[in-house]
């Protein structure tokens, strides 16, 4: 059984830059299931980054629709969309974003913080069990500054889990990190997306589109190809590269 | 996001930075400890005049007479002869707010005792004097009413007499000392009251019957002041009207005339040096409210710096669900605590400050409780005031270019 997760409707998005209108979004339509791993790709400039903060509620569309978990974003006043943000998104960016100087579990505890629906003694414990299901069981108490770029990248996905949002939006969320930790990431989504959880990924190589159940190609503003496809292992591909002679 | 993690996070952000929180909380500080610094420093000169002033007398009341004006030129009050033994009488037996009266009769002149001589003033007074103003005796006894009926040549002296005329060292009781050519028996010396506010030795005096000083050395038979001294401080407003009302009877003065006659209580004396000093320490507040002001605008300046240094965090708070009101509160809270430390730190050093200076002036240390509690206030009212624009400018940030920002 899948239900409809996002439902975007001839999203159009219009910069104004000086006296000249940038199209970065001409009318893109298409829907999210529950428990679909969606990648978005596309070339530099083609509005993959101006989609996914529209969706993450971020920005606002200048024309269309966007329902998410079956509310329309269009009525919601701007409290209204944090607390959206903060229930039914997890967002994972391509620089982490963690605070520095403030250790793994504090940075994951910190959506909680902006929760007034989770009691203050719950957020130690739900914090410490995303950072389980990232591996980072160990390093809740290291700073950002202690941790490799992966282990950020995990920590930063142990933050957009702790909410239990409907989906994650990650915008090349592997593209400061090396072609193994990318894998170990994609690893790491596949896991996620195993125990059900919605994924769209953000990314413009080809080879991390492959992980994923759906791919989404846009081009200058507008989807060119929308086709799910047979994801590849992330953890084969990883045995693969470790076989492989180190240069 | 509730009061605890509100402040949780401001204290973290604030430590993180020592040094700027530190030198931040320094104009707060600064400004504050002046602030009350002077206000302590007000009240306790306050204090301290106040006791001076109750050392003057008990209840005093001066009754002098009224400038008398002449053709439009101001003939002082030494000119007017309207106060005399008549008026003493009636303010001795006809009043009921009255405890004591004394008239005061003054002269000077050069006091000479075996080889030494010393010039000093001369009150001709009664024996109700010494209560009057608070004088006490060390030695020998004050003249007596019989002394004052029959002009005796007798005199109280003060301190400062006693060490410039008898330095041998002898006892001044008994021993007779001649005021120009007139010799007068001392028959007592007055403990040493100090100097007063005006810095005149106030035991640089001699005390003789008034009668004496009327009658053998100025020939007169007027006063040139009568001082009272009502039954309570409370009473001193009715004493007065009561001896206004028996001195304008006694002068025949009509209604709608003026009186030829001053009155001073010692309780208006006392209200309107506070009031003096009351408005010194406003102005000398006033003047350290400024580096308070500074000190403000230094949280401003520190707290826009922050704001900036902080915009990706800003961004991802937003991210992540904080509300604006959420951020604007995180900054609000962190100015509002940078001030709030900062004047508890300079209440300390102002107490401190005026304390070392009271006990150099040796002044009484007074804390202000009132200077402290609007202190407080002031730093929360410094905190929101100045923290308000960055927290705002914080709180309206577009959260993707905050995103963005590097
Ligand atoms: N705030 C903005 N103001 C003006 N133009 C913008 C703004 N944000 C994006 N654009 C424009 O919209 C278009 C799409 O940008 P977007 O960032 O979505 O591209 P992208 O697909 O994410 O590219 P990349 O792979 O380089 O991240 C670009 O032409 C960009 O210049
Ligand atoms: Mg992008």
């Amino acid at each position: 059984m899948s239900n409809e997760i996002l439902k975007i409707e001839k999203l159009e998005r219009v910069f104004r830059v000086g006296s000249e209108d940038v199209h970065a979004l001409r009318g893109v339509s298409f829907t999210v299931q529950s428990g679909e791993f969606v990648s978005i790709m596309g070339t530099s400039g083609s509005g993959k980054s101006t989609l996914l903060n529209i969706l993450g509620c971020l920005d606002t569309p200048s024309s269309g629709e966007y329902i998410i978990d079956g509310v329309s974003v269009k009525s919601l006043s701007k409290n209204e969309l944090s607390e959206l943000r903060n229930r039914k998104i997890g967002f994972v960016f391509q620089n982490y974003n963690l605070l520095a100087r403030t250790t793994a579990l504090e940075n994951v505890e910190l959506p909680l913080i902006y929760n007034k629906d989770v009691p203050a003694k719950e957020r130690r414990d739900r914090a410490v069990a995303a950072l389980r299901l990232v591996g980072l069981e160990e390093r809740m108490d290291h700073t950002p500054n202690q941790l490799s770029g992966g282990q950020q990248q995990r920590v930063a996905i142990a933050r957009a889990l702790v909410n239990d949002p409907v989906i994650i939006l990650a915008d090349e969320a592997t593209g400061n990190l090396d072609t193994k930790t990318s894998y170990e990431i994609m690893s790491l989504f596949q896991d996620l997306h195993g125990q059900g959880k919605t994924i769209a990924f953000v990314t413009h190589e080809p080879d991390i589109a492959n992980f994923t159940t759906r791919k989404i190609c846009l081009r200058d503003g507008q989807i060119i190809e929308d086709k799910p496809i047979v994801p590849l292992s992330a953890i084969k591909a990883l045995e693969e590269i470790s076989k492989m002679p180190t240069e | 996001m509730n009061i605890t993690n509100l402040f949780k996070l401001a204290i973290s952000s604030l430590f993180r930075n020592k040094m700027r929180t530190l030198l931040t909380m320094l104009g707060i500080i600064i400004g504050i400890a002046s602030v009350i610094a002077m206000v302590s420093l007000g009240q306790a000169s306050t204090k301290n005049v106040q006791s001076e002033l109750s050392s003057m007398g008990s209840n005093m009341i001066m009754i002098m007479p009224a400038r008398q004006m002449r053709g439009g030129v101001n003939m002082g009050n030494a000119s007017s002869k309207s106060l005399d033994e008549n008026d003493l009488k009636s303010l001795k037996n006809n009043t009921v707010y009255v405890a004591k009266v004394s008239p005061m009769v003054a002269t000077s002149k050069q006091l000479v005792y075996g080889s030494n001589n010393h010039p000093c003033s001369i009150n001709g007074v009664s024996e109700d004097y010494l209560d009057i103003r608070k004088y006490s005796l060390k030695s020998g006894i004050m003249f007596s009413e019989e002394d004052v009926k029959r002009y005796a040549k007798v005199c109280v002296i003060g301190q400062t007499v006693v060490n410039e005329l008898f330095t041998n060292g002898e006892d001044p009781i008994g021993q007779v000392v001649r005021f120009g050519s007139i010799p007068m028996t001392v028959i007592g010396v007055l403990a040493p009251k100090g100097q007063n506010q005006m810095g005149e030795d106030q035991d640089n005096i001699v005390f003789a019957p008034y009668t004496t000083i009327q009658k053998r050395f100025s020939g007169i038979n007027y006063f040139n002041m009568i001082f009272a001294s009502a039954t309570s401080e409370e009473e001193s407003e009715m004493a007065a009207t009561e001896i206004t009302y028996i001195l304008r009877s006694n002068h025949g003065i009509k209604t709608g005339s003026n009186d030829d006659f001053e009155i001073r209580t010692q309780e208006e004396l006392v209200s309107s040096i506070n009031s003096i000093n009351k408005m010194l320490t406003m102005l000398l507040a006033a003047i350290a409210s400024i580096s308070l002001i500074v000190g403000g605008i230094g949280i401003m300046n520190i707290m826009y710096v922050t704001v900036t240094e902080r915009t990706k965090e800003i961004g991802l708070r937003m991210a992540i669900g904080a509300r604006n009101s959420d951020i604007k509160m995180q900054f609000l809270t962190e100015s509002i605590i940078l001030s709030l430390i900062g004047g508890i730190i300079g209440i300390f050093f102002g107490l401190i400050l005026s304390y070392g200076v009271s006990k150099l002036l040796n002044w009484p240390f007074v804390i202000s409780q009132k200077a402290i509690v609007i202190s407080f206030l002031v730093c929360a009212f410094t905190g929101i005031f100045f923290g308000w624009y960055p927290a705002k400018k914080a709180a309206n940030m577009d959260p993707i270019s905050a995103l963005r920002y590097e």
